[in-house]
């Protein structure tokens, strides 16, 4: 379905990212990790259209979308949600799933109609539903809490109808309870709707726990990839990343 | 959603009857005149407000469209060769293409470049009124009246017809604007006022929709020259002055952006003020920036949208009132 063909980027001297070859299976939940700066978000914003790479392909649903602008990606299927939730924080929270699932309809231009349209309700219902935002239904979305945000987030994205779903750090900025909720949520999504998700996750026991795939990313080049358990042994991984995290590096021991 | 339009259309009903009625219990014609003056710059506003408010493009240069409307109308009935209905549809129409032009290059930019880029053509149009001295008369404006030939019966040299033609074309442009402020595309601007980047990310396309809107506020504020060049005989290059836009945007930093009917109010609003303040002081510009400045720093929004969010919040205050005294009955 999705895959990376030596990728490269580089922002005037820094290269950010660097011959990046990766193949996401159909259906997979796949995690990039990586130091701060490895080049991980420009990975996303190199395969969802928003920048063009130097170098390199990325084919999606057969074919190679590298110059294609991100409306056309997201049209053809893939999605994301923000590091920082992008919303719009004067609507409801209802309002802003039911205005993208209208613009997933291709019905953005409708005049004669009153919003919402009839053919959105029962799949914003389904949205909320899924992520456990119904109650907050009507509450402005700038008056969320930050983790309902992060949800609110990527309920705009599930609206696409993706095929593919790149969420950029769904935990970042949460507290250790609310993280595990949080991606418990991420993990129900991936078993229900069957899409390929690739995630960014900076805590490793999240990772280890429900990745099918790892990747880790340092200096914008691939630096290892494989199963949580490959990861964990990986000499290179430790040293270049996991080293200084003495938790992990015990638990990779213990193993 | 049935609901709403049903709700609109009573509200609609009302403020035509009330515009109706109230030159029939005040039968002087100043206040006639004050509320086609009202409605011309009420669709002014409102038209702006359709960029400022509702999709977050801050134009200076609206007026622009308000100076087509009136002088393609004034010429295309000077002409002779039309008739009210069709010169009216044909401005409308014409507006529509200019600001399909104008839009197409300025719509790419944002924030404050937008709005410079706005300002600029409107000077530019500006301009050439002034200058076109053979077509538009210059600075004296379009000389000779505009006819006003009788159509389908109906004769707008009579002064109370003409005040309910306007009364009627400018409910016809609030039904059409509240449509749109409704509809899914005006969900669509919202997303993109709030946040574009997204909105893209979403599959809204962001250009088009931004120059969709352009055009459709540009036609709507052709159709306010149009009602002023009828009522004053005549069209001049203030109304595509700089000024022109500014007060529009005044009107709407009067009235509020948020709250559909805010700018009309503030039409009301800065007309009153006009009205009043000039029989007393020369210094008249004063007093209107004395009271914007108090309204901009005293409420930080319009008036309308001030009082909807008092309202709300005392809603708000009121329910958690109950909820802690119905508690209180329980225990």
């Amino acid at each position: 379905m999705l895959s990376v063909q030596n990728l490269s980027k580089s922002f005037g001297g820094v290269q950010a990212t660097r011959d990046v070859s990766i193949d996401f299976p159909d259906g997979s939940l796949t995690a990039i990790i990586g130091p701060n700066g490895a080049g991980k978000t420009t990975f996303f914003n190199l395969i969802s259209g928003a920048i063009r790479p130097d170098a390199g392909k990325v084919v999606f649903a057969g074919q190679d979308i590298v110059g294609r602008s991100s409306l056309e990606v997201v049209r053809l299927g893939m999605a994301r949600a923000f590091q920082v939730a992008a919303l719009f924080p004067s609507l409801t929270v209802k309002d802003a799933v039911t205005a993208a699932v209208t613009s997933h309809q291709r019905k953005s231009w409708t005049l004669l109609q009153r919003f919402p349209l009839e053919g959105t309700q029962h799949r914003t219902d389904e949205i909320l539903e899924l992520l456990g935002l119904s109650s907050k239904a009507n509450t402005l979305s700038r008056n969320l809490s930050h983790g309902d945000q992060k949800l609110l987030d990527i309920g705009l994205a599930l609206a696409m109808d993706p095929k593919v779903l790149l969420l950029d750090e769904p935990t970042a900025g949460m507290g250790p309870d609310e993280r595990w909720r949080m991606i418990g949520k991420v993990q129900h999504l991936w078993e229900v709707k069957k899409m390929t998700v690739l995630f960014i996750e900076h805590d490793m026991d999240i990772v280890f726990k429900i990745a099918q795939a790892i990747h880790v990313l340092k200096y914008g080049a691939v630096l290892a990839q494989g199963t949580a358990d490959e990861i964990r042994r990986n000499q290179d991984v430790i040293d270049a990343y996991l080293g200084t995290d003495h938790h992990l590096a015990h638990a990779a021991g213990q193993e | 959603m049935k609901s709403g339009v049903l709700r609109d259309l009573a509200v609609g009903a009302v403020l035509v009857a009330l515009l109706l009625v109230l030159p029939i219990l005040f039968p002087k014609p100043a206040l006639r005149d004050f509320l086609i003056y009202v409605m011309a710059y009420g669709l002014l506003a409102m038209s702006l407000n359709l960029l400022v408010g509702l999709t977050g493009l801050v134009s200076f240069g609206h007026a622009a469209f308000f100076a087509s409307g009136a002088y393609m109308f004034g010429l295309l009935m000077q002409s002779g060769t039309v008739g009210i209905p069709v010169a009216m549809l044909a401005t409308v129409g014409g507006t529509a293409v200019l600001a399909l032009v104008i839009g197409a290059i300025c719509v790419r930019l944002k924030e404050i470049y937008f709005s410079f880029i706005t300002l600029a053509f409107q000077m530019f149009i500006h301009s050439i009124i002034l200058t076109w001295v053979s077509l538009t008369g210059g600075d004296q404006g379009l000389r000779g009246g505009i006819p006003r030939p009788p159509f389908l019966g109906i004769d707008l040299n009579d002064a109370m017809t003409l005040y309910v033609f306007c009364v009627v074309v400018f409910i016809l442009c609030i039904a059409i604007m509240r449509q749109v402020w409704r509809s899914p595309f005006g969900f669509t601007l919202r997303m993109i006022r709030d946040n574009p980047t997204r909105a893209n990310f979403l599959g809204a396309d962001v250009v088009r929709v931004k120059l969709g809107i352009f055009v459709l506020a540009g036609s709507m504020a052709s159709v306010g020259g149009v009602l002023l060049a009828l009522f004053v005989s005549g069209a001049y290059p203030e109304f595509g002055f700089w000024t022109t836009s500014g007060e529009a945007i005044f009107m709407i930093m009067l009235g509020g952006s948020q709250l559909f009917i805010g700018p009309v109010i503030g039409a009301v609003l800065l007309r009153l003020l006009d009205h009043f303040v000039t029989i007393y002081t020369d210094h008249h510009g004063l007093v209107l920036g004395a009271v914007i400045l108090v309204i901009v720093l005293g409420l930080r929004q319009g008036v309308a949208d001030y009082i909807v969010d008092w309202l709300e919040r005392r809603r708000e205050t009121r329910a958690a009132a109950a909820s802690v005294a119905s508690e209180k009955g329980a225990a």
